[in-house]
């Protein structure tokens, strides 16, 4: 299994995915200028403030030259995983739908939260149960998840009750494509990996892609 | 050709910008301020104005989210066109 880990010019969670990742398989970064994904078996489009954010998060990075080849890897239903910025990449690029808007708070939160795993059957949450509880941090400005009408089954993780921290729609933390092989969440479960840091609840979701290909 | 591109947060979003401004506002004595909202202005020169609406769709603004308005210049004043 090996992981391709996306590095914007802004990128600054790359690093920590890229080791998150090599803790279940192989991982190499992908530079934003290549077209190349180099055969990897799923991407990885982390945190940070691509472009600068500028205009809007993540609208810039939307159109980078590898983005297009990670929209096309996704419509050929290659697994794609979008941990903060990287979601608000995956919803610019309309691989999830939806939007990402300022906290309702306009404050920078920083807290770890509790996650429920709502639909455990996604290459990112097999690993989990439904219902699971996932300790992961949050970090981030722009985290209002809106998307009228979206279907609940693309519902995958869900803030415990009262620990919504920017004022996303029904509490949602993270959705899925209709295919279910696009990820994105707002919680970074690259930074909870290792017991050190508190919790490594995050390395459900990264063991969960890893099982979809065996090991070399 | 001078462009203006206005683009503002979609009737019925929440838009807690707006919300502090016009709290500090009230808070500054200017009580009659109401409804007020945050937006972005985008300044640009094109060739072919045609080309704009194609620009705020695929770029400039987020139709999920924000509403835009396109500002034309003709012999030096600023008019809306139709978006």
């Amino acid at each position: 299994m090996r992981f391709g880990v996306v590095r914007f010019p802004g990128s600054c969670d790359e690093v920590d995915a890229l080791l998150a990742c090599r803790r279940f398989g192989d991982a190499q970064l992908l530079w934003h200028k290549e077209r190349d994904l180099g055969g990897v078996d799923a991407v990885v489009v982390p945190g940070g403030f691509s472009y600068g954010d500028y205009l809007r998060a993540g609208a810039i990075a939307r159109f980078s030259p590898l983005m297009e080849s990670v929209i096309e890897f996704a419509r050929e239903g290659g697994p794609v995983l979008g941990i903060c910025n990287g979601f608000q990449v995956l919803c610019e690029a309309g691989l999830l739908p939806g939007a990402l808007l300022p906290n309702r708070s306009l404050r920078f939160v920083c807290r770890q939260v509790d996650v429920i795993v709502e639909n455990p059957d996604t290459p990112f949450t097999r690993a989990c149960e439904a219902g699971e509880v996932l300790s992961v941090p949050v970090k981030h400005t722009t985290g209002r998840y809106h998307a009228p009408g979206i279907p609940e089954e693309q519902v995958v993780l869900r803030y415990a009750p009262g620990q919504n921290p920017n004022g996303a729609q029904d509490d949602i933390a993270g959705v899925c494509n209709a295919e279910r092989n696009v990820l994105g969440l707002m919680p970074h479960p690259e930074h909870a990996v290792d017991p050190l840091t508190g919790s490594a609840d995050g390395g459900r979701l990264f063991e969960s892609v890893a099982a979809m290909v065996p090991a070399a | 050709m001078r462009v203006q591109v206005l683009i503002r947060p979609k009737e019925g979003i929440l838009d807690p910008q707006g919300q502090a401004v016009e709290q500090a506002l009230q808070a500054l004595g200017f009580e009659g301020a109401r409804n007020v909202h945050v937006g972005r202005l985008i300044e640009l020169d094109v060739d072919n104005p045609q080309q704009v609406p194609e620009m705020c769709e695929r770029l400039l603004a987020n139709p999920l989210i924000e509403d835009y308005e396109i500002v034309i210049e003709h012999a030096g004043q600023m008019r809306s066109a139709a978006a």
